[in-house]
């Protein structure tokens, strides 16, 4: 099976589906909830029945009505309508954040793994300094210093979590690197860039992916505190998280306004999970 | 014929593999193995050498089971029992000593407490009784200051040392058969020989039986009695060892005897040129280490000031044991380690240390190829793509012309062409060996620094990898600089030999008349001490203790 899949150019992306990138139904099942909600970014302003800020119903927590399908939250204000608005920061932040934190932290990571030496060691230091500031706090810093918008959150979650996946990488990084394809490679007289990507980018993918899934889900959970200091997305525009923590008194009077968004937090987070459990074993798992 | 102790009858084992394939790799083996004998299996990797020894235990390694036939040690049905009564039966009955002595004993914990942990598990005598008989195993087996060496760790006993122990372990507890799983392979032959000479003795001396795991011919011709001969799970040839050796029936026998035979390296006859040509490596006074640098000079000195000449299509051969230094210098050379002292030079040009200096061209002309072909190919590019990138790297190729050359190199080590399309992880161990070749030959180079290229390859497959550097120098001119702990294959291919001890080279030679003019004691007792396939070396083999005592590593 292995040998009719493999192509002259044994490489891959996630998107790529060659014969041997193929998924298994899980995999597509949470490939199907991710498209689905990066739709629902885009587009869910148009679909919205009510606009997300406008009091609409005169009682708060109210029930699954023909009118409100997901009830209202503790103003009276339409959840389906701020759960379809919500996506959009939710989703495409924290995309936009994980993206960049791990391709940052894994580049780092490689460099200083391939360089060693002083390189290595002033840029270790200075992320673990930098990994001894609470997560919170830094941002509570920065969103008060510059001010709270969309890019500044992203920049500042992305320099939140770069460090940790520094870290990870370099630590697998420093195992392929000592391999003896890496020697013969660099005996060669290959170029740095040569060595991370093509000799040991490839053999360190797959940890890489299921770590980036991992730090997805701590970025949508820190988004949502800092939404809930008041730093994140500014009202009357809520990410889920903030759905979550301001309708949270309503759980005791069997409110849907809680569930709705907790649903909407655990059905991306788990489907972001399950594509990346399970990737084409190419791609996770070279050593097979 | 009195009773045999075991009989094996008709043992089938078969394992899944993750893919969920069944598949069988014991197919149907008997044979039996009577009081005091000892039996050896040997065969190469995948034969089921070890499969068939761990399953007279009882004991299949994870993923196997035996799925037929009948295994019976003494009056116990081995198949028949419970996992509980296999337990009760190893160690008292049959008992195992197993390849790496260093993983198999804890590290943290004394040595006379786990040689003596069988007796206590068993409940088969008191504690000072245990060790009292350990002491004299120890004393049995040769081991230096046998009363107190058990108080030790086991990182403070040499290599050596510590497989006499797990065997002190293996025999605590009075076993009718010892199971020996290639005991000696990861040893050096000047330890190898104080090994084997106490397993026999103390085989001898306690009349038990035993199963030697080998693929050395000639080590299981100083110990066995009677040697069966394995390929592909099946028994190809059973015969006392004398037979095996001098008379082989079955041509797999034959095939692996053949392997063994040294044949004499003819040097390539070289076209008379007008000017003499420059040596195409030559080093002066080099000297390498480790650690970090003080006044210029690493923490660990490895190389002392080595000197030395390879001439155009000759080939060197650099011999010598673990730690000394044979792999640091050809790192050196290529540059992957910067020597803090010395020159190299290639055909008269001098090369700068490290690889960063150098040239493109000067790194193009020399090529390395390592031990471990698995790790030196990258797990996760095609064969085709590892092959190609230094031709793109060094000569610009591309398109179709690389094709076309990746599919000449894959010729040239005589692999299809349709390999190019694999994963390194679908190799043999000899084609990933052969794959590296090429990789090598892809850069037209003058010379290729061979790493123990052969020595984690099975002997026939070895013998081919040789046949193909020979067939390889005829054709394109290379030279080799070839480093091995195997005496015989260095005879097999070289021309010159230097034989390295610490660091140094203490003796340098031709290969032909190694063993008749070497002069060094070190060289001697090396050359000495590599087995012989006759069953009466090791009995009639004499060292002199004090030279012995001075280099072996023991």
């Amino acid at each position: 099976m292995m040998a009719e899949a493999t192509t002259t150019t044994a490489k891959g992306t996630p998107k790529r589906k060659g014969p041997g990138y193929r998924f298994n139904w899980v995999g597509r099942i949470g490939l199907a909830i991710i498209l689905f909600w990066a739709i629902v970014a885009v587009v869910g302003p148009w679909l919205a029945p009510h606009p997300p800020g406008e009091i609409v119903d005169w009682d708060y927590f109210g029930p699954v009505t023909k009118d409100f399908w997901m009830g209202t939250d503790y103003l009276g204000r339409d959840i389906f309508s701020r759960i379809l608005m919500g996506a959009r920061y939710t989703v495409g932040i924290a995309l936009a954040a994980v993206t960049l934190a791990c391709t940052l932290g894994v580049i780092l990571g490689m460099v200083a793994a391939v360089a060693g030496g002083w390189f290595d060691m002033i840029l270790s230091r200075l992320l673990d300094a930098f990994n001894g500031i609470p997560s919170l706090l830094f941002g509570l810093v920065v969103v008060a210093a510059v001010g709270s918008s969309i890019p500044v959150l992203i920049l500042t979650l992305t320099a939140i979590y770069m460090p940790g996946s520094y870290r990870f990488a370099r630590a697998l990084a420093v195992n392929v690197n000592t391999m003896d394809f890496v020697t013969v490679a660099r005996a060669r007289g290959e170029s740095t860039p040569y060595l991370i990507l093509r000799e040991i980018f490839p053999n360190i993918l797959g940890p890489v992916l299921a770590d980036l899934g991992l730090r997805f889900v701590f970025i949508v959970l820190v988004l949502s505190g800092l939404s809930f200091l008041g730093l994140g997305v500014q009202p009357p525009n809520a990410d889920w998280g903030a759905l979550v923590r301001e309708n949270i008194e309503g759980l005791s009077i069997g409110a849907p306004a809680v569930i709705f968004p907790s649903i909407a937090i655990a059905s991306l987070t788990i489907s972001v999970n399950m594509f990346i459990d399970n990737l084409p074993t190419k791609i996770r798992d070279r050593s097979e | 014929m009195t009773n045999p102790l075991v009989s094996v009858r008709d043992l089938r084992i078969g394992a899944t593999t993750d893919a969920g394939r069944k598949v069988e790799i014991i197919k149907g083996v008997s044979f039996d193995i009577a009081p005091g004998e000892i039996v050896a299996l040997i065969g190469e990797s995948g034969s089921g050498k070890t499969t068939i020894a761990l399953s007279l235990m009882g004991h299949t390694r994870t993923g196997c089971r035996i799925d037929g036939g009948r295994i019976r040690l003494g009056t116990s049905e081995i198949t028949a029992m419970s996992e509980r009564a296999r337990a009760r039966v190893r160690g008292t009955e049959v008992s195992y000593v197993p390849q790496s002595a260093a993983a198999a004993f804890n590290p943290s914990k004394r040595i006379m407490d786990q040689v003596i942990e069988i007796a206590a598990i068993h409940e088969l005598m008191p504690r000072a009784e245990a060790e009292k008989k350990a002491v004299e195993l120890f004393r049995a087996l040769a081991l230096p200051e046998a009363e107190t060496i058990g108080q030790r760790y086991p990182h403070q006993v040499s290599g050596g040392q510590l497989q006499r122990l797990s065997a002190a372990m293996a025999l605590i507890g009075d076993p009718k058969l010892v199971i020996f799983d290639e005991p000696t392979t990861a040893l050096d032959v000047t330890t190898q020989i104080e090994v084997l000479r106490a397993f026999k003795s103390v085989m001898q001396r306690g009349g038990m039986a035993g199963v030697y795991v080998s693929h050395d011919l000639a080590v299981v011709a100083q110990i066995a009695d009677r040697i069966i001969v394995l390929k592909g799970g099946e028994i190809q040839e059973v015969g006392g060892a004398e037979q095996i050796l001098h008379a082989p029936q079955h041509p797999y026998t034959k095939q692996l005897l053949a392997a063994f035979e040294p044949v004499p390296h003819q040097p390539i006859a070289q076209p008379e040129q007008a000017a003499k040509p420059k040596p195409v490596l030559e080093v002066f006074d080099l000297c390498a280490g480790y650690g970090p640098l003080r006044d210029g000079v690493p923490f660990a000195k490895i190389l002392k000031n080595v000197n030395f000449k390879l001439e155009r299509g000759r080939n060197l051969g650099v011999i010598g044991e673990s730690g000394s230094g044979k792999s640091t210098l050809a790192r050196a050379i290529a540059g992957i380690l910067s020597a803090y002292r010395g020159a190299v030079m290639v055909d008269g040009k001098e090369l700068k240390p490290d690889l960063q200096n150098r040239s493109k061209d000067d790194l193009r002309r020399m090529q390395m190829v390592f031990q471990l072909a698995d790790t030196a190919l990258n797990p996760a590019h095609s064969i085709g793509a590892i092959l190609a990138r230094p031709l793109t790297f060094y000569e610009g190729l591309r398109g179709k012309a690389r094709e076309a050359r990746v599919i000449e190199l894959l010729d040239m080590v005589h692999l299809p062409a349709a390999l190019r399309h694999r994963l390194p992880g679908e190799l043999s161990g000899g084609q990933k060996q052969r794959v590296n070749l090429a990789r090598a030959l892809a850069a037209s180079p003058e010379l290729i620094l061979c790493d123990e290229i052969t020595s984690a390859l099975d002997t026939v497959v070895a013998a081919a990898i040789l046949e193909l550097l020979k067939e390889l120098q005829r054709e394109l001119g290379l030279s080799y600089m070839f480093i091995s702990h195997d005496l015989s294959t260095v005879e097999a291919i070289c021309d010159d030999v230097l034989v390295m001890y610490k660091g140094e080279v203490v003796e340098a030679l031709p290969a032909a008349r190694m063993s008749t003019e070497a002069t060094h004691p070190y060289s001697r007792l090396l050359i000495s001490s590599v087995p012989q396939l006759d069953t009466g070396w090791l009995a009639g083999l004499e060292q002199d203790p004090e030279l012995v005592a001075q280099f072996a590593n023991r």
